[in-house]
Protein backbone atom coordinates (compact mmCIF):
# COMPACT_ATOMS: atom_id res chain seq x y z
CA UNK A 1 0.00 0.00 0.00
CA UNK A 2 1.22 3.57 -0.81
CA UNK A 3 0.57 5.62 2.23
CA UNK A 4 0.41 9.19 2.35
CA UNK A 5 1.12 10.54 6.19
CA UNK A 6 -1.36 13.75 6.63
CA UNK A 7 0.09 15.00 9.32
CA UNK A 8 1.60 18.10 7.34
CA UNK A 9 -1.98 20.19 7.81
CA UNK A 10 -1.93 23.42 9.22
CA UNK A 11 -5.14 22.09 10.64
CA UNK A 12 -3.17 21.03 13.66
CA UNK A 13 -2.07 23.59 16.25
CA UNK A 14 1.33 22.84 16.21
CA UNK A 15 2.03 23.11 12.36
CA UNK A 16 -0.46 25.71 11.74
CA UNK A 17 1.69 27.84 14.38
CA UNK A 18 4.55 26.71 12.74
CA UNK A 19 3.43 28.14 9.44
CA UNK A 20 2.68 31.36 10.97
CA UNK A 21 5.87 31.60 12.52
CA UNK A 22 7.99 29.74 9.51
CA UNK A 23 9.12 27.82 11.70
CA UNK A 24 10.76 24.80 9.07
CA UNK A 25 12.24 22.87 12.08
CA UNK A 26 8.98 21.64 13.60
CA UNK A 27 7.67 21.09 9.71
CA UNK A 28 10.79 19.01 9.01
CA UNK A 29 10.45 16.86 12.04
CA UNK A 30 7.17 15.92 11.41
CA UNK A 31 8.28 15.48 7.74
CA UNK A 32 10.56 12.84 8.69
CA UNK A 33 9.03 11.02 11.50
CA UNK A 34 6.16 9.97 9.29
CA UNK A 35 8.56 8.66 7.03
CA UNK A 36 10.48 6.56 9.45
CA UNK A 37 6.81 5.09 10.92
CA UNK A 38 6.54 4.12 7.52
CA UNK A 39 4.99 6.96 5.06
CA UNK A 40 6.29 6.91 1.35
CA UNK A 41 4.82 10.23 0.50
CA UNK A 42 3.55 13.37 2.69
CA UNK A 43 0.58 15.25 2.35
CA UNK A 44 0.88 19.21 1.92
CA UNK A 45 -2.25 21.41 3.56
CA UNK A 46 -2.01 25.01 4.59
CA UNK A 47 -4.91 24.30 6.62
CA UNK A 48 -7.60 26.73 6.81
CA UNK A 49 -6.09 29.08 8.90
CA UNK A 50 -3.67 30.30 6.25
CA UNK A 51 -4.13 33.91 4.81
CA UNK A 52 -1.71 33.63 2.31
CA UNK A 53 -1.62 29.78 0.99
CA UNK A 54 -0.46 30.43 -2.53
CA UNK A 55 2.66 31.76 -0.77
CA UNK A 56 2.68 29.15 2.33
CA UNK A 57 2.50 26.09 0.42
CA UNK A 58 5.83 27.18 -1.43
CA UNK A 59 7.02 27.81 1.46
CA UNK A 60 6.22 24.18 3.11
CA UNK A 61 7.33 22.81 -0.14
CA UNK A 62 11.19 23.67 0.44
CA UNK A 63 11.12 23.28 3.68
CA UNK A 64 10.21 19.49 3.45
CA UNK A 65 12.44 19.25 0.26
CA UNK A 66 15.41 20.30 2.17
CA UNK A 67 14.72 17.16 4.35
CA UNK A 68 13.64 14.16 2.10
CA UNK A 69 13.16 13.35 -1.74
CA UNK A 70 9.82 11.46 -0.92
CA UNK A 71 7.01 12.40 -3.16
CA UNK A 72 4.52 15.37 -1.81
CA UNK A 73 0.76 15.84 -2.44
CA UNK A 74 -0.38 19.05 -2.78
CA UNK A 75 -3.58 19.32 -0.84
CA UNK A 76 -5.86 22.21 -1.54
CA UNK A 77 -9.16 22.65 -3.45
CA UNK A 78 -8.00 25.87 -4.85
CA UNK A 79 -6.02 25.22 -8.09
CA UNK A 80 -3.88 27.75 -7.89
CA UNK A 81 -2.21 27.15 -4.36
CA UNK A 82 -1.75 23.67 -6.11
CA UNK A 83 0.02 25.38 -9.27
CA UNK A 84 2.36 27.37 -6.72
CA UNK A 85 3.17 24.13 -4.94
CA UNK A 86 4.02 22.90 -8.75
CA UNK A 87 6.55 25.73 -9.13
CA UNK A 88 8.63 24.74 -6.57
CA UNK A 89 8.80 20.73 -6.68
CA UNK A 90 11.76 18.95 -6.98
CA UNK A 91 10.65 15.82 -5.57
CA UNK A 92 7.97 13.97 -7.38
CA UNK A 93 4.38 14.93 -6.83
CA UNK A 94 0.99 14.24 -6.03
CA UNK A 95 -1.57 16.83 -6.60
CA UNK A 96 -4.72 16.21 -4.15
CA UNK A 97 -7.60 16.94 -5.62
CA UNK A 98 -9.39 17.19 -8.15
CA UNK A 99 -13.17 16.82 -8.03
CA UNK A 100 -15.53 15.83 -10.64
CA UNK A 101 -16.21 19.41 -12.21
CA UNK A 102 -15.62 20.67 -15.34
CA UNK A 103 -13.92 23.45 -14.53
CA UNK A 104 -11.51 21.83 -12.11
CA UNK A 105 -10.49 18.85 -14.09
CA UNK A 106 -10.30 21.61 -17.17
CA UNK A 107 -7.44 23.21 -14.61
CA UNK A 108 -5.97 20.19 -13.02
CA UNK A 109 -5.55 17.46 -14.98
CA UNK A 110 -3.78 19.25 -17.88
CA UNK A 111 -1.33 20.76 -14.68
CA UNK A 112 -0.94 16.92 -13.75
CA UNK A 113 0.03 15.67 -17.03
CA UNK A 114 2.38 18.73 -17.25
CA UNK A 115 4.44 18.40 -14.00
CA UNK A 116 4.25 14.43 -14.22
CA UNK A 117 2.33 14.44 -11.32
CA UNK A 118 -0.10 12.09 -10.10
CA UNK A 119 -3.54 12.99 -9.31
CA UNK A 120 -6.41 12.46 -6.94
CA UNK A 121 -9.96 12.71 -8.01
CA UNK A 122 -12.67 12.55 -5.11
CA UNK A 123 -15.57 11.20 -6.65
CA UNK A 124 -17.76 14.58 -5.23
CA UNK A 125 -19.24 17.82 -7.28
CA UNK A 126 -20.80 20.76 -7.06
CA UNK A 127 -24.21 18.97 -6.93
CA UNK A 128 -22.69 17.38 -3.60
CA UNK A 129 -21.63 13.96 -1.90
CA UNK A 130 -22.66 11.14 -3.68
CA UNK A 131 -25.21 9.34 -1.70
CA UNK A 132 -24.74 5.81 -3.56
CA UNK A 133 -22.35 3.55 -5.37
CA UNK A 134 -23.72 4.16 -8.39
CA UNK A 135 -23.21 8.17 -8.28
CA UNK A 136 -19.63 7.29 -7.49
CA UNK A 137 -19.26 5.37 -10.21
CA UNK A 138 -20.73 8.06 -12.46
CA UNK A 139 -18.64 10.74 -10.92
CA UNK A 140 -15.54 8.25 -11.20
CA UNK A 141 -16.06 7.85 -14.77
CA UNK A 142 -16.61 11.25 -15.54
CA UNK A 143 -12.71 11.78 -14.00
CA UNK A 144 -11.13 8.46 -15.54
CA UNK A 145 -13.11 10.11 -18.98
CA UNK A 146 -11.39 13.62 -18.64
CA UNK A 147 -8.06 11.92 -17.86
CA UNK A 148 -8.28 9.99 -20.96
CA UNK A 149 -9.20 13.59 -23.13
CA UNK A 150 -6.07 15.70 -21.83
CA UNK A 151 -4.20 12.29 -22.40
CA UNK A 152 -3.50 12.25 -18.82
CA UNK A 153 -2.27 8.16 -17.85
CA UNK A 154 -4.73 6.65 -16.03
CA UNK A 155 -2.83 4.82 -13.76
CA UNK A 156 -1.41 7.48 -12.48
CA UNK A 157 -4.85 8.35 -10.96
CA UNK A 158 -6.10 7.48 -7.55
CA UNK A 159 -9.87 7.72 -7.42
CA UNK A 160 -11.32 8.70 -3.53
CA UNK A 161 -14.58 7.35 -3.20
CA UNK A 162 -14.88 9.95 -0.53
CA UNK A 163 -14.99 8.24 2.92
CA UNK A 164 -17.87 9.21 5.10
CA UNK A 165 -17.54 9.05 9.08
CA UNK A 166 -19.70 5.50 9.79
CA UNK A 167 -21.33 7.70 12.83
CA UNK A 168 -23.01 9.93 9.85
CA UNK A 169 -23.17 7.85 7.23
CA UNK A 170 -23.34 3.92 8.57
CA UNK A 171 -25.61 2.87 5.58
CA UNK A 172 -23.25 3.88 3.05
CA UNK A 173 -19.88 2.23 4.26
CA UNK A 174 -20.25 -1.18 1.81
CA UNK A 175 -21.32 1.30 -0.82
CA UNK A 176 -17.61 2.91 -0.36
CA UNK A 177 -16.11 -0.60 0.01
CA UNK A 178 -17.63 -1.76 -3.34
CA UNK A 179 -16.84 1.58 -5.16
CA UNK A 180 -13.19 0.75 -4.44
CA UNK A 181 -13.42 -2.88 -5.90
CA UNK A 182 -15.60 -1.45 -9.29
CA UNK A 183 -13.62 2.02 -9.69
CA UNK A 184 -10.77 -0.75 -10.95
CA UNK A 185 -12.92 -2.04 -13.90
CA UNK A 186 -14.08 1.47 -15.24
CA UNK A 187 -10.52 1.69 -18.17
CA UNK A 188 -8.01 -0.52 -18.50
CA UNK A 189 -5.20 0.09 -17.80
CA UNK A 190 -7.11 0.60 -14.55
CA UNK A 191 -7.24 3.52 -12.38
CA UNK A 192 -5.52 3.01 -8.80
CA UNK A 193 -7.56 4.17 -5.67
CA UNK A 194 -7.02 6.14 -2.51
CA UNK A 195 -9.26 7.17 0.41
CA UNK A 196 -8.70 9.83 2.93
CA UNK A 197 -9.05 7.88 6.21
CA UNK A 198 -9.34 9.90 9.18
CA UNK A 199 -12.99 11.19 7.95
CA UNK A 200 -14.85 7.46 8.55
CA UNK A 201 -13.79 7.76 12.60
CA UNK A 202 -14.44 11.61 12.79
CA UNK A 203 -16.42 12.35 16.01
CA UNK A 204 -16.35 8.47 17.16
CA UNK A 205 -15.24 8.01 20.42
CA UNK A 206 -12.41 5.14 19.23
CA UNK A 207 -10.83 6.72 16.41
CA UNK A 208 -7.87 4.44 15.81
CA UNK A 209 -9.98 1.55 16.35
CA UNK A 210 -12.90 2.68 13.50
CA UNK A 211 -10.02 3.66 11.08
CA UNK A 212 -7.64 0.70 11.23
CA UNK A 213 -11.02 -1.38 10.88
CA UNK A 214 -11.91 0.21 7.81
CA UNK A 215 -8.20 0.31 6.55
CA UNK A 216 -8.28 -3.64 6.78
CA UNK A 217 -11.05 -3.99 5.05
CA UNK A 218 -10.63 -1.31 2.33
CA UNK A 219 -7.55 -3.14 1.79
CA UNK A 220 -9.71 -6.50 1.13
CA UNK A 221 -11.47 -4.62 -1.52
CA UNK A 222 -8.29 -3.90 -3.52
CA UNK A 223 -7.41 -0.31 -2.15
CA UNK A 224 -3.87 1.31 -3.34
CA UNK A 225 -3.31 3.98 -1.16
CA UNK A 226 -4.46 6.05 1.83
CA UNK A 227 -3.90 8.87 3.62
CA UNK A 228 -3.26 8.53 7.17
CA UNK A 229 -1.75 9.26 10.11
CA UNK A 230 1.43 6.92 10.19
CA UNK A 231 2.60 8.02 13.67
CA UNK A 232 -0.38 5.37 14.86
CA UNK A 233 1.52 2.34 15.72
CA UNK A 234 -1.60 0.24 15.91
CA UNK A 235 -3.10 1.27 12.68
CA UNK A 236 0.45 0.51 10.82
CA UNK A 237 0.71 -2.62 12.20
CA UNK A 238 -3.21 -3.44 10.89
CA UNK A 239 -1.92 -2.39 7.38
CA UNK A 240 1.16 -4.06 7.13
CA UNK A 241 -0.26 -7.36 8.43
CA UNK A 242 -3.41 -6.97 6.00
CA UNK A 243 -0.45 -6.78 3.21
CA UNK A 244 0.51 -10.13 4.45
CA UNK A 245 -2.74 -11.94 4.51
CA UNK A 246 -3.02 -10.46 0.99
CA UNK A 247 0.39 -12.23 -0.41
CA UNK A 248 1.28 -8.82 -0.94
CA UNK A 249 4.57 -8.95 1.39
CA UNK A 250 6.76 -12.10 2.23
CA UNK A 251 6.31 -13.16 6.09
CA UNK A 252 9.38 -13.34 8.14
CA UNK A 253 9.76 -12.77 12.05
CA UNK A 254 10.44 -9.35 11.68
CA UNK A 255 8.05 -8.50 9.16
CA UNK A 256 6.62 -5.06 10.86
CA UNK A 257 10.01 -3.57 11.40
CA UNK A 258 11.11 -4.87 7.97
CA UNK A 259 8.01 -2.87 6.45
CA UNK A 260 9.26 0.44 8.17
CA UNK A 261 12.51 0.24 6.85
CA UNK A 262 11.30 -0.20 3.27
CA UNK B 1 -0.30 -9.46 -30.40
CA UNK B 2 2.05 -7.08 -27.97
CA UNK B 3 3.93 -8.78 -25.44
CA UNK B 4 2.82 -7.36 -21.60
CA UNK B 5 5.37 -6.37 -20.14
CA UNK B 6 5.92 -6.23 -16.57
CA UNK B 7 7.61 -3.02 -14.84
CA UNK B 8 9.70 -3.57 -12.39
CA UNK B 9 10.82 -1.13 -8.95
CA UNK B 10 14.15 -2.66 -7.75
CA UNK B 11 17.27 -4.38 -8.91
CA UNK B 12 18.51 -7.56 -7.28
CA UNK B 13 21.70 -5.35 -5.56
CA UNK B 14 25.62 -6.23 -7.19
CA UNK B 15 28.19 -7.89 -5.01
CA UNK B 16 31.76 -7.76 -6.13
CA UNK B 17 33.62 -10.60 -5.18
CA UNK B 18 37.30 -10.07 -4.95
CA UNK B 19 39.46 -7.05 -4.91
CA UNK B 20 42.41 -5.61 -7.12
CA UNK B 21 45.65 -4.10 -5.81
CA UNK B 22 43.84 -0.49 -6.19
CA UNK B 23 41.38 -1.28 -4.06
CA UNK B 24 43.39 -2.73 -1.27
CA UNK B 25 43.66 -6.81 -2.23
CA UNK B 26 45.78 -8.91 -4.33
CA UNK B 27 43.41 -10.44 -7.28
CA UNK B 28 43.83 -9.94 -10.83
CA UNK B 29 39.84 -9.40 -11.67
CA UNK B 30 36.97 -8.95 -9.55
CA UNK B 31 33.96 -11.07 -9.77
CA UNK B 32 30.64 -9.38 -10.13
CA UNK B 33 26.94 -10.81 -9.98
CA UNK B 34 23.62 -9.49 -9.29
CA UNK B 35 22.26 -6.20 -10.62
CA UNK B 36 18.98 -7.97 -12.31
CA UNK B 37 16.35 -5.62 -12.97
CA UNK B 38 13.79 -8.41 -14.23
CA UNK B 39 13.07 -12.01 -14.22
CA UNK B 40 16.25 -13.91 -15.44
CA UNK B 41 16.73 -13.77 -18.83
CA UNK B 42 13.28 -11.84 -20.27
CA UNK B 43 15.79 -8.61 -21.14
CA UNK B 44 12.89 -7.03 -23.08
CA UNK B 45 11.62 -6.00 -19.18
CA UNK B 46 14.97 -5.28 -17.17
CA UNK B 47 18.96 -5.54 -18.00
CA UNK B 48 20.91 -8.38 -16.19
CA UNK B 49 24.19 -6.79 -16.56
CA UNK B 50 26.06 -9.44 -14.60
CA UNK B 51 25.91 -13.01 -16.28
CA UNK B 52 26.18 -15.79 -13.33
CA UNK B 53 29.52 -16.77 -12.46
CA UNK B 54 30.78 -20.47 -11.82
CA UNK B 55 32.78 -21.29 -9.24
CA UNK B 56 35.20 -24.33 -9.12
CA UNK B 57 35.19 -26.43 -5.21
CA UNK B 58 38.40 -26.88 -3.68
CA UNK B 59 38.74 -28.64 -0.69
CA UNK B 60 41.71 -28.67 2.40
CA UNK B 61 41.50 -31.96 2.77
CA UNK B 62 40.77 -35.49 0.02
CA UNK B 63 37.40 -35.70 0.23
CA UNK B 64 36.17 -39.62 1.20
CA UNK B 65 32.85 -39.51 -0.20
CA UNK B 66 33.40 -38.13 -4.04
CA UNK B 67 32.64 -40.83 -6.86
CA UNK B 68 35.38 -41.90 -9.20
CA UNK B 69 33.83 -40.16 -12.13
CA UNK B 70 34.59 -36.78 -10.17
CA UNK B 71 37.62 -38.36 -8.83
CA UNK B 72 39.86 -38.83 -11.80
CA UNK B 73 39.95 -35.86 -12.31
CA UNK B 74 41.33 -33.95 -8.70
CA UNK B 75 42.89 -37.67 -7.09
CA UNK B 76 46.58 -35.91 -8.46
CA UNK B 77 45.46 -33.15 -6.64
CA UNK B 78 43.65 -34.35 -3.71
CA UNK B 79 46.57 -34.43 -1.65
CA UNK B 80 47.45 -31.17 -2.03
CA UNK B 81 44.58 -28.12 -1.90
CA UNK B 82 47.19 -25.35 -3.39
CA UNK B 83 47.70 -27.23 -6.65
CA UNK B 84 44.29 -28.62 -6.65
CA UNK B 85 43.18 -24.94 -7.05
CA UNK B 86 46.05 -24.54 -9.34
CA UNK B 87 44.68 -26.80 -11.57
CA UNK B 88 40.98 -25.00 -11.66
CA UNK B 89 42.59 -22.16 -12.58
CA UNK B 90 45.07 -23.09 -15.00
CA UNK B 91 43.54 -26.18 -16.66
CA UNK B 92 39.72 -25.24 -15.98
CA UNK B 93 39.67 -21.86 -16.45
CA UNK B 94 37.72 -21.15 -13.04
CA UNK B 95 37.35 -17.35 -12.48
CA UNK B 96 36.76 -17.86 -9.28
CA UNK B 97 37.75 -20.91 -5.99
CA UNK B 98 35.12 -21.91 -3.62
CA UNK B 99 37.32 -23.21 -0.63
CA UNK B 100 35.75 -25.51 1.91
CA UNK B 101 37.61 -25.81 4.87
CA UNK B 102 36.50 -29.03 5.62
CA UNK B 103 39.28 -30.64 7.01
CA UNK B 104 38.29 -28.34 10.42
CA UNK B 105 35.65 -30.14 11.25
CA UNK B 106 35.91 -32.75 14.52
CA UNK B 107 35.11 -35.51 12.84
CA UNK B 108 37.45 -34.67 9.80
CA UNK B 109 40.72 -34.01 11.13
CA UNK B 110 40.07 -30.88 13.42
CA UNK B 111 42.41 -28.69 12.20
CA UNK B 112 42.83 -25.48 14.08
CA UNK B 113 42.19 -21.97 13.28
CA UNK B 114 45.51 -20.49 12.92
CA UNK B 115 46.14 -23.60 10.35
CA UNK B 116 43.56 -22.52 8.06
CA UNK B 117 44.04 -19.06 8.54
CA UNK B 118 47.87 -19.93 6.79
CA UNK B 119 46.31 -22.68 4.56
CA UNK B 120 43.97 -19.44 3.21
CA UNK B 121 46.92 -17.03 2.99
CA UNK B 122 49.25 -19.72 0.99
CA UNK B 123 46.28 -20.41 -1.12
CA UNK B 124 46.02 -16.14 -1.86
CA UNK B 125 49.31 -16.61 -3.16
CA UNK B 126 49.09 -19.09 -4.82
CA UNK B 127 46.28 -18.13 -7.05
CA UNK B 128 45.21 -14.80 -7.99
CA UNK B 129 40.87 -15.20 -8.90
CA UNK B 130 38.60 -14.69 -5.82
CA UNK B 131 37.53 -16.60 -3.55
CA UNK B 132 34.83 -17.84 -1.83
CA UNK B 133 35.42 -19.78 1.72
CA UNK B 134 33.94 -22.21 3.66
CA UNK B 135 33.57 -23.29 7.03
CA UNK B 136 33.26 -27.07 7.78
CA UNK B 137 29.74 -27.42 9.10
CA UNK B 138 30.17 -27.30 12.54
CA UNK B 139 28.99 -24.21 14.04
CA UNK B 140 31.73 -24.00 17.21
CA UNK B 141 34.21 -24.56 14.77
CA UNK B 142 33.38 -21.99 12.39
CA UNK B 143 32.98 -19.58 14.94
CA UNK B 144 36.89 -19.93 15.47
CA UNK B 145 38.11 -20.58 11.76
CA UNK B 146 36.39 -18.11 9.90
CA UNK B 147 37.04 -15.33 12.12
CA UNK B 148 40.60 -16.72 11.61
CA UNK B 149 40.40 -17.37 7.98
CA UNK B 150 38.68 -13.29 7.56
CA UNK B 151 41.61 -12.02 8.89
CA UNK B 152 43.96 -13.82 7.49
CA UNK B 153 42.18 -12.61 4.35
CA UNK B 154 41.63 -8.83 4.93
CA UNK B 155 40.97 -6.48 2.01
CA UNK B 156 40.69 -9.15 -0.43
CA UNK B 157 36.64 -9.02 -0.76
CA UNK B 158 36.23 -13.02 -0.10
CA UNK B 159 32.85 -14.53 0.06
CA UNK B 160 32.18 -16.03 3.69
CA UNK B 161 30.16 -18.52 4.59
CA UNK B 162 27.59 -19.78 5.89
CA UNK B 163 25.64 -17.61 8.34
CA UNK B 164 22.26 -19.53 9.28
CA UNK B 165 19.74 -18.56 11.55
CA UNK B 166 21.18 -20.06 15.18
CA UNK B 167 24.70 -19.06 14.08
CA UNK B 168 25.34 -15.69 12.29
CA UNK B 169 26.99 -13.37 14.94
CA UNK B 170 30.15 -14.31 15.15
CA UNK B 171 31.01 -14.63 11.50
CA UNK B 172 28.77 -11.29 10.37
CA UNK B 173 31.45 -9.31 13.06
CA UNK B 174 34.34 -10.99 11.07
CA UNK B 175 33.27 -10.51 7.65
CA UNK B 176 32.39 -6.90 8.69
CA UNK B 177 35.45 -5.90 10.07
CA UNK B 178 38.02 -7.25 7.38
CA UNK B 179 35.35 -6.25 4.61
CA UNK B 180 34.21 -9.48 2.78
CA UNK B 181 30.52 -10.20 2.24
CA UNK B 182 28.49 -12.91 3.66
CA UNK B 183 26.54 -16.00 2.54
CA UNK B 184 23.15 -15.96 4.42
CA UNK B 185 22.00 -19.45 4.69
CA UNK B 186 18.65 -20.63 4.66
CA UNK B 187 16.83 -24.45 4.14
CA UNK B 188 14.57 -23.75 1.19
CA UNK B 189 12.47 -21.07 3.40
CA UNK B 190 11.86 -17.99 2.24
CA UNK B 191 11.02 -16.59 5.21
CA UNK B 192 13.83 -17.61 7.41
CA UNK B 193 15.84 -16.40 4.40
CA UNK B 194 13.99 -12.96 4.56
CA UNK B 195 14.05 -12.61 8.41
CA UNK B 196 18.38 -13.67 8.20
CA UNK B 197 18.84 -10.72 5.90
CA UNK B 198 17.12 -8.46 8.50
CA UNK B 199 19.11 -9.77 11.37
CA UNK B 200 22.55 -9.64 9.65
CA UNK B 201 21.72 -6.30 8.42
CA UNK B 202 20.35 -5.10 11.86
CA UNK B 203 23.97 -5.99 12.49
CA UNK B 204 25.57 -3.37 9.94
CA UNK B 205 26.47 -5.34 7.74
CA UNK B 206 24.66 -3.81 4.68
CA UNK B 207 22.07 -5.85 2.48
CA UNK B 208 24.20 -5.32 -0.27
CA UNK B 209 26.64 -7.85 0.80
CA UNK B 210 24.69 -10.47 1.04
CA UNK B 211 24.41 -13.29 -0.94
CA UNK B 212 21.54 -16.02 0.09
CA UNK B 213 22.22 -19.26 0.08
CA UNK B 214 18.42 -20.44 -1.05
CA UNK B 215 19.33 -24.91 -0.48
CA UNK B 216 18.46 -26.91 -3.23
CA UNK B 217 17.72 -30.12 -4.08
CA UNK B 218 19.23 -31.43 -7.52
CA UNK B 219 17.42 -33.02 -10.11
CA UNK B 220 15.06 -35.20 -8.23
CA UNK B 221 15.55 -33.99 -4.97
CA UNK B 222 13.72 -31.08 -5.03
CA UNK B 223 14.95 -29.34 -7.40
CA UNK B 224 10.88 -27.74 -8.46
CA UNK B 225 10.89 -26.98 -4.83
CA UNK B 226 14.08 -24.86 -4.63
CA UNK B 227 13.09 -23.21 -7.61
CA UNK B 228 9.91 -22.14 -6.76
CA UNK B 229 11.58 -20.38 -3.65
CA UNK B 230 13.94 -18.62 -5.43
CA UNK B 231 11.31 -17.48 -7.71
CA UNK B 232 8.91 -16.30 -4.92
CA UNK B 233 12.33 -14.42 -3.30
CA UNK B 234 13.35 -12.92 -6.77
CA UNK B 235 9.71 -11.89 -7.39
CA UNK B 236 9.56 -9.81 -4.20
CA UNK B 237 12.87 -8.34 -4.33
CA UNK B 238 11.89 -7.04 -8.03
CA UNK B 239 8.63 -6.01 -6.52
CA UNK B 240 10.88 -3.62 -4.08
CA UNK B 241 11.55 -5.92 -0.67
CA UNK B 242 14.98 -4.78 -0.25
CA UNK B 243 15.05 -7.69 2.57
CA UNK B 244 15.28 -10.36 0.30
CA UNK B 245 17.10 -8.19 -3.32
CA UNK B 246 20.39 -10.50 -2.90
CA UNK B 247 21.77 -12.57 -5.91
CA UNK B 248 21.72 -16.47 -5.02
CA UNK B 249 24.75 -18.77 -4.87
CA UNK B 250 23.68 -22.69 -5.32
CA UNK B 251 25.60 -25.21 -4.48
CA UNK B 252 25.14 -27.62 -7.37
CA UNK B 253 28.51 -29.57 -7.61
CA UNK B 254 27.46 -30.92 -4.00
CA UNK B 255 24.20 -31.70 -4.39
CA UNK B 256 23.95 -33.14 -7.61
CA UNK B 257 26.93 -35.68 -7.13
CA UNK B 258 24.52 -36.86 -3.74
CA UNK B 259 22.03 -38.17 -5.81
CA UNK B 260 22.24 -42.37 -6.23
CA UNK B 261 21.51 -41.65 -10.24
CA UNK B 262 24.33 -39.43 -10.70
CA UNK B 263 26.85 -41.72 -9.25
CA UNK B 264 25.54 -44.83 -10.81
CA UNK B 265 27.07 -44.10 -14.08
CA UNK B 266 29.85 -41.73 -14.98
CA UNK B 267 28.10 -39.37 -17.91
CA UNK B 268 25.17 -39.38 -15.85
CA UNK B 269 26.55 -38.22 -12.91
CA UNK B 270 28.14 -34.83 -15.29
CA UNK B 271 24.15 -34.64 -16.90
CA UNK B 272 22.62 -34.52 -13.61
CA UNK B 273 25.28 -31.71 -12.17
CA UNK B 274 24.32 -29.86 -15.98
CA UNK B 275 20.75 -30.05 -15.61
CA UNK B 276 20.90 -29.00 -11.90
CA UNK B 277 22.73 -26.27 -12.77
CA UNK B 278 20.79 -25.37 -16.12
CA UNK B 279 17.49 -25.46 -13.75
CA UNK B 280 18.69 -22.76 -10.93
CA UNK B 281 20.08 -20.52 -13.39
CA UNK B 282 16.89 -20.27 -14.59
CA UNK B 283 15.85 -19.66 -11.34
CA UNK B 284 18.00 -17.01 -11.26
CA UNK B 285 21.24 -18.43 -9.74
CA UNK B 286 24.22 -15.63 -9.45
CA UNK B 287 26.94 -17.66 -8.51
CA UNK B 288 26.84 -21.68 -9.21
CA UNK B 289 29.61 -23.82 -7.34
CA UNK B 290 30.18 -26.96 -9.45
CA UNK B 291 32.36 -29.49 -8.90
CA UNK B 292 33.20 -31.98 -12.51
CA UNK B 293 34.62 -29.82 -14.95
CA UNK B 294 32.76 -30.99 -18.00
CA UNK B 295 29.87 -30.16 -16.69
CA UNK B 296 31.11 -26.67 -15.98
CA UNK B 297 32.61 -26.14 -19.31
CA UNK B 298 28.33 -27.10 -20.56
CA UNK B 299 27.40 -24.76 -18.37
CA UNK B 300 29.56 -21.79 -19.71
CA UNK B 301 28.41 -22.14 -22.80
CA UNK B 302 25.20 -22.37 -22.16
CA UNK B 303 25.18 -19.13 -19.67
CA UNK B 304 26.53 -17.46 -22.94
CA UNK B 305 24.25 -18.60 -25.27
CA UNK B 306 21.16 -17.57 -22.78
CA UNK B 307 23.53 -14.11 -22.53
CA UNK B 308 22.64 -13.25 -25.99
CA UNK B 309 20.21 -10.91 -26.27
CA UNK B 310 18.14 -12.25 -29.46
Amino acid sequence: MFIIGELINGMYANIGKAIKDKDKTVIQKCALEQIKSGADALDVNCGPASKDAVNDIRWLVEAIQEVTDKPLALDSSKPKVIESGLKAMKNKVIINSTTSDADKLAVLVPLAKQYNAKLIGITISAKGIPQNKDQRLELAANIVASCLDFGFPVEDLYLDPIVLPVNVAQAQMRDILESIREFKIISEPAPKTIVGLSNVSQGTGVRSLVNRTFLVMALAYGLDAAILDPLDNDLMDAAITAELVLNKQIYCDSYLTAYRKK
Amino acid sequence: MELVKEKWQQAVSVVNIGALKQEGGTRTHVVTIGGDRAMPFIFAEGEAPHKPAIAFEVWDMAPSDWPDELGKHYKDVFSDPLSWAEKCVKQYKAEILCVRLQGAHPDFGNKSAEDEAAFIKSLLKKVSVPLIILGCGDDAKDNLVLPACCEASKGERCLIGSAVQDNYKTITAAVLADGHSIIAESPIDVNIAKQLNILISDMGLSLERIVINPTIGALGYGLEYAYSIMERARLAALAGDKTLASPFICFVGQEAWRAKEAKQEAERGVMWETLTATTLIQAGAGLLVMRHPLAAEKIKVYIDELMKRS
